[in-house]
């Protein structure tokens, strides 16, 4: 794939809640080049979560229109494993608890499911061990972790560190932050975003989505998207992001929604 | 059908992995029950008086029964006059003497299911009563185990060789009138494990016994009886699996364990006997009773179960807490897959002070599987400061499958302290998502997590059962994967 081409590329997607009428994304365009970081934002109910489920393959959710090519490939033929293997990761905004099994268990799972299906040789538990003691160090997570089931008991800062730890040890092309500032006061948010830093460099791509701007002082993106109902309404660089916090997404948003005048 | 849901279903839907019938010679008596059955079944044994009396004692009162009904659980009526109560290998010449005199088909059945006798023999350090159908065919370890003082041999060696223990324990747990398929036991019963360990001594490896049902329309009747005197420890695994057949087979087993003061008695089950084929044809009806005396001061017992096979699973296995500071403790897994129903739980009987009984239960339901948890905690008058913690919790997988929690609890006393916990979760979707977007599949995900939900249980399992029981746990849960 040449450089010039975009690792992603989005073209008038349509996705609807399986099962329903319901139709959260309609038509969205949007490119993504590797070693790019863009920033999605929008009010809640913008469609912004929907469009990460639909990018990372969500059933829940249905295309009803259009196609994304993820490194020149149909994305959407591809089941949610064979995206993982193609390199794509999701930092979840509720980040899943399993009861009984292991943090640490689960990632080599996963890490050695990964290498197993890109025919490359999987890491014994020594070689995982040190490959994950190196990468806690990123997001200041201590020994306790290794012990702890998956995401059991953890506190929501806990969580989305967890999150990134597992981003960092998998090592993705396309990372997609799904609010992963969301419920963080600000020590947890720099940690997170310092880790989320850290794993930038030209080859990866991330798609940052989020609420608010206070993350984007952290982790300063190189294009801002703002969706509104469904489509991506205005595109620019982070002084779009300063301009939202100040006016508010009134700015983008007709004054009565049409959900909300139902 | 969303495609997680047809995953699931395709994961629930398996082969039966232990279904091959091994073709011996067998010494089989005539089909029904009578008295003259259970005085040819005696006579064949060559067991002495006091047996045979015992036996016919019970056919009489089971004569009076009636087949209890109060259970969750639904199969046709049993025909009992059609049931073959004893079917032994028939022994060329004399019995065994050595593995090299077992029947070498029988051996390879051994092997099939995946317990070469040779091999744990060497090996594992496991000695292992293996019983085929209804007689003991090779007893491993015994002099090892003699140089302990520690008698572990088939219950109709005990018969003949320990008559005194044999009568002073027999029926003394589980009496012969105690319910409709003890008491059928009683009189019919073939074989069994015996294990009996001295006054302070612990015996040396652990003590394994592999029941398998082979001969078509023979029920399995068999009977164990764990003796532990005072200070001493035993840890017994018991394993459990039988051929595809289309018709029911009757399981009716009976265990007794006794622990005097201080003595410790650890009981695992591994069961994993032929559940039926997806359309609930055929399978095992396991109506099993155990129970354990805690009969000494400080005397401990405890019963670990992973129940993943049987058509019907229907059995409580129990302690009664006799002595003071005894322990009581349950720990469960049961598994319903496809028609499979499941009854099961334990009673906790506190009688002495300060008794203290934990229960664990974890029990799984997939496909049209019924699974029930049914608990009885009993605390009598006399048992001042006893204690029972209980945790039962269901996962459901798919949504035509079901889940079911009776606990009763009676107490008796004002110094006494009862919990009960309980939950009921699905697999989720969300779980399932979190999986397959790490790059998990959808079969490893969905034995992952019901892994990880058991987890509590599988560590009180020895190592090697522990292993053994995660890997039936995902057989029995996948589709074409085995």
């Amino acid at each position: 794939m040449s450089r010039m081409e975009p690792m992603l590329r989005i073209k008038n997607l349509h996705a609807k809640v399986r099962d329903t009428d319901k139709e959260i994304l309609r038509g969205i365009d949007l490119e993504v080049r590797a070693g790019e970081v863009h920033a999605i934002m929008g009010p809640n109910g913008s469609g912004k979560s929907t469009l990460a489920q639909v990018l990372t393959g969500r059933e829940t959710f249905e295309v009803i229109a259009g196609e994304v090519l993820y490194e020149g490939k149909d994305l959407l033929a591809l089941s949610p494993e064979e995206r993982a293997v193609a390199g794509i990761f999701m930092a979840f905004q509720y980040p899943v608890e399993i009861p009984g099994v292991g943090n640490l268990y689960f990632l080599r799972t996963a890490l050695n499911a990964l290498r197993k299906r890109r025919g490359e040789e999987e890491l014994d538990a020594m070689d995982f061990l040190a490959l994950a003691k190196e990468k806690m160090k990123l997001v200041a997570m201590d020994q306790s972790f290794t012990g702890r089931s998956v995401n059991e008991g953890f506190s929501g800062g806990e969580k989305k560190r967890n999150e990134i730890f597992q981003m960092a040890v998998l090592d993705p092309r396309l990372a997609i932050l799904d609010e992963t500032d969301s419920g963080l006061d600000i020590d947890a948010l720099r940690i997170v975003a310092s880790g989320v830093n850290s794993l930038r460099n030209k080859d990866r791509a991330m798609i940052v989505i989020t609420h608010y701007q206070r993350l984007l002082n952290y982790i300063v993106p190189d294009r801002v998207h703002v969706m509104s109902n469904g489509r991506i309404v205005r595109s620019g660089d982070r002084e779009l992001a300063l301009e939202l916090e100040q006016k508010g997404y009134a700015m983008v948003e007709p004054p009565v929604r049409q959900e909300a005048a139902r | 059908m969303s495609t997680s849901a047809k995953a699931l279903q395709e994961l629930t839907s398996r082969q039966y992995k232990y279904g091959f019938v091994t073709d011996i010679e067998t010494d089989t008596v005539p089909r029904g029950l009578s008295e003259d059955v259970i005085r040819l079944i005696s006579a064949k044994k060559n067991e002495p008086e006091f047996m045979l009396e015992w036996r016919l004692k019970a056919f009489r009162h089971w004569l009076t029964m009636k087949e209890p009904r109060w259970q969750n659980v639904r199969y046709p009526p049993i025909d009992y006059q059609d049931i073959v109560y004893y079917s032994a290998p028939r022994p060329k010449g004399e019995g065994p003497k050595s593995l090299e005199e077992v029947d070498p088909e029988l051996l390879k059945a051994f092997d099939k299911l995946g317990i070469p006798l040779e091999e744990q023999k060497m090996l594992s350090g496991v000695a292992v009563d293996a019983v085929f159908d209804s007689v003991s065919v090779a007893t491993t370890f015994k002099e090892k185990l003699a140089k302990a003082g520690v008698i572990f041999c088939s219950f109709s060696e005990a018969v003949k060789s320990h008559p005194e223990l044999v009568k002073k324990y027999l029926g003394s747990v589980v009496p012969y009138s105690d319910n409709f398929f003890a008491t059928l036991n009683s009189a019919v019963f073939s074989d069994g494990s015996f294990v009996y360990v001295p006054k302070g001594v612990r015996c040396p490896m652990e003590l394994s016994t592999y029941f398998r049902i082979n001969a078509e329309n023979t029920g399995q009747f068999e009977r164990t009886l764990i003796i532990a005197e005072e200070g001493a420890y035993v840890s017994y695994l018991e394993g459990c699996t039988a051929p595809m057949r289309d018709k029911n087979q009757l399981h009716a087993a009976v265990v007794e364990l006794v622990a005097l003061d201080k003595a410790q008695i650890k009981y695992s089950t591994v069961q994993n006997w032929y559940p039926g084929d997806a359309q609930g044809r055929g399978g095992i009806y396991n109506f099993v009773t155990k129970r354990g005396a805690c009969r000494g001061k400080g005397s401990k017992i405890s019963w670990t179960q992973v129940e993943t096979g049987s058509a019907i699973t229907w059995k409580y296995p129990s302690v009664i807490l006799q002595g003071d500071d005894s322990v009581g403790e349950f720990h469960s897994v049961a598994l319903t897959n496809n028609y499979q129903q499941a009854d099961t739980g334990t009673k906790m009987i506190h009688i002495g002070k300060n008794t203290r009984s934990t229960i664990l239960s974890k029990g799984i339901s997939a496909g049209h599987g019924q699974n029930t948890y049914r608990g009885l905690v009993k605390i009598q008058k006399g048992a001042a400061g006893a204690r029972n913690y209980t945790q039962c919790d269901s996962l459901l997988l798919g949504s035509d499958c079901g889940a079911h929690t009776m606990p009763y609890i009676e107490v008796k006393n004002t110094s006494s302290q009862v919990e009960h916990e309980a939950s009921t979760s699905k697999i989720g979707e969300d779980q399932l998502f979190y999986c397959t977007q790490r790059g998990i599949s959808q079969e490893d995900a969905v034995s992952m997590i019901v892994n990880g939900f058991c987890r509590e249980v599988f560590k009180e399992l020895p190592m090697e059962f522990a292993v053994e029981a995660q890997k039936l746990l995902s057989v029995s849960l996948e589709g074409s994967i085995g």
